[in-house]
């Protein structure tokens, strides 16, 4: 029964359900978490309630910004430059069958490097006063899944696609360009949307090995250290929401190019 | 009047893991200008694999393939042939209009003559109200239109059509017959169509080339009776309920069980 009404909500109900419905959870867990605290009397040492945590957020409102523009211009330009080469690549990969193989196991290991490996090394070998490796470590872990769907999307053209432009005698520019491209789009954008969280992330957990201070993760972990534990909660709630950010920039450049989705949906 | 097709003793082998399998063996094939052609003949029987020689996709193993007097090769280079095939093979990303337009743009026809001719061949398709839809918006019939507006585009004087209509439901596919018959008079374009339904090859057809299997062979030619070239237009469906067509869907099912082990019908061959 409940499932039938579901199924039968006009497509209004059904947008106004999906934003309501998340927004009211949101509510209700804080209501709890702040009960917790204040009510039943869980310790502030344990959990800081909201209400502290949004305090602090106002009162360090520019170190936040500030600390949210450096960690997210140090996973912006780790997930262009991995997107980049991570695109190039995988376009050198589809084309010749030996790229492809030399570069199978360096993407594997590379896929599982952890970051917490890399990060020190990667601050001592570019000294505590550069941003490089933070913004390198970001590159890394945007190339890997940018690379594997892009050459996925390389090697999505249909025989019938291919047989087409040979009887069409387009040079092989022109099947790129018309062709391999845009089949490996779709493919090419999703990779670059699951790279756009784990720049974030990575550039984030990076900060927490040393190098220069002033971003989200070095802040999380001085604010922690000093036991104001509502205040590091506070740049756990930026680096959310710079997380959050990057998804959704991201998801919204796939919408865009991929214009004729909405299109479709619209049929009958 | 010339000729738009010459195949002379072509054999065709494809090298699998399992060993050599011979395609096709001994073909000689010629189609004029102009004629209606269509290749029939059980699955595996290589009718596709002919038609992709002469589309140059594949080479032959051995004898010549002439379109228009020039090598397969040459003659794809030159683009004297339109080509369709079983799947509409139209791209996802681009309207009717892009899709039509494809060959004409890779080909560097200004912008202006472009849209003219893409309007007149969605005209002839009848689908002029669908230039801005997406193919994923359009049925298996209307695709399957677009696909031979694009394979028109260049005015060719020669259509190459591997089953074409092979996907599409029954009452689509005859009315899509009546529009093949109806824009082949009007261009006066030389028709390879490939097949595996006898009443829609002879319906189309001026010749009905009748294969058999193992190796690829050509069985029979069949050429039909039912009023060629000038009188192809007036190919009318009241043509599906005369005698004449009968007797025809009845030679070339004749000429079919010639190449059958007796008792078996061909494999993968539509009666309807």
């Amino acid at each position: 029964m409940a499932i039938a009404t579901a199924t039968r909500m006009g497509p209004k109900t059904e947008t106004t359900f999906r934003i309501v419905a998340p927004v009211a959870v949101g509510v209700i867990v804080l209501g709890v978490w702040q009960f917790l605290v204040t009510v039943v009397g869980v310790s502030d040492y344990l959990l800081p309630s909201p209400a502290s945590i949004i305090e602090e957020f106002i009162q360090f409102w520019e170190s936040i910004l500030s600390a949210s523009i450096l960690t997210g211009s140090n996973a912006l330009i780790g997930l262009i430059v991995g997107s980049l080469v991570g695109i190039a690549l995988a376009a050198l990969a589809a084309r010749w069958r030996a790229v492809d193989q030399m570069s199978a196991p360096v993407v594997a290991s590379l896929a599982v490097i952890p970051i917490v490996a890399l990060a020190p090394v990667l601050n001592s070998m570019y000294g505590a006063d550069s941003q490089f490796g933070r913004q390198a470590i970001a590159a890394l872990a945007s190339f890997v899944p940018v690379f594997i769907n892009t050459l996925r999307g390389f090697r999505q053209t249909t025989l019938v696609h291919r047989d087409l432009m040979k009887a069409y005698a387009a040079s092989s520019g022109q099947v790129l360009r018309t062709l391999t491209l845009p089949t490996a789009r779709p493919f090419m954008l999703t990779g670059i949307r699951i790279a756009s969280s784990l720049a974030v992330i990575s550039a984030l957990v990076a900060e927490y090995f040393g190098g220069p201070r002033g971003g989200l993760g070095g802040l999380i972990s001085t604010s922690a250290a000093s036991s104001a534990y509502a205040r590091a909660w506070a740049y756990v709630v930026a680096s959310i929401a710079l997380g959050l950010l990057f998804y959704l920039v991201t998801l919204g450049l796939e919408r865009m190019l991929q214009r004729h989705a909405p299109q479709a949906q619209r049929r009958p | 009047m010339s000729t738009a097709v010459e195949i002379i003793g072509v054999d065709k082998t494809f090298d699998t893991r399992s060993g050599a399998v011979q395609a096709l063996t001994g073909i000689d094939l010629t189609v004029e200008a102009g004629e209606f052609v269509s290749l029939i003949g059980p699955s595996g029987c290589g009718k596709s694999t002919l038609m992709r020689l002469i589309a140059d996709l594949d080479e032959p193993t051995a004898g010549t393939v002439e379109v228009f007097g020039k090598g397969a090769r040459q003659a794809r280079l030159d683009q004297e042939y339109g080509i369709a095939f079983q799947s509409a093979g139209l791209l996802p990303w681009r309207t009717v209009a892009a899709n039509v337009a494809l060959p004409l743009e890779l080909h560097g026809v200004a912008s202006a003559a472009r849209s003219t001719r893409v309007a007149e061949l969605l005209d002839m398709v009848g689908l002029a109200d669908f230039a801005d839809r997406y193919p994923d918006q359009l049925s298996g019939g209307m695709q399957q239109r677009v696909a031979i507006a694009r394979a028109l585009a260049e005015q060719p004087r020669l259509l190459l059509m591997d089953e074409p209509f092979g996907a599409l439901d029954e009452m689509t596919r005859e009315k899509m017959q009546s529009d093949l018959v109806r824009i082949s008079a009007e261009t006066g374009a030389a028709v390879v169509f490939v097949t595996h339904s006898i009443p829609e090859a002879v319906f189309l057809s001026d010749r009905v080339v009748v294969m058999s299997p193992r190796p690829g062979r050509i069985q029979e030619i069949v050429p039909m009776r039912l009023g060629a070239d000038a009188a192809r237009a007036a190919r009318t469906e009241e043509l599906r309920e005369e005698r004449a067509f009968f007797d025809m869907v009845t030679a070339v099912r004749e000429a079919l069980h010639q190449g059958a082990p007796v008792g078996t019908a061909p494999r993968g061959l539509e009666n309807r």
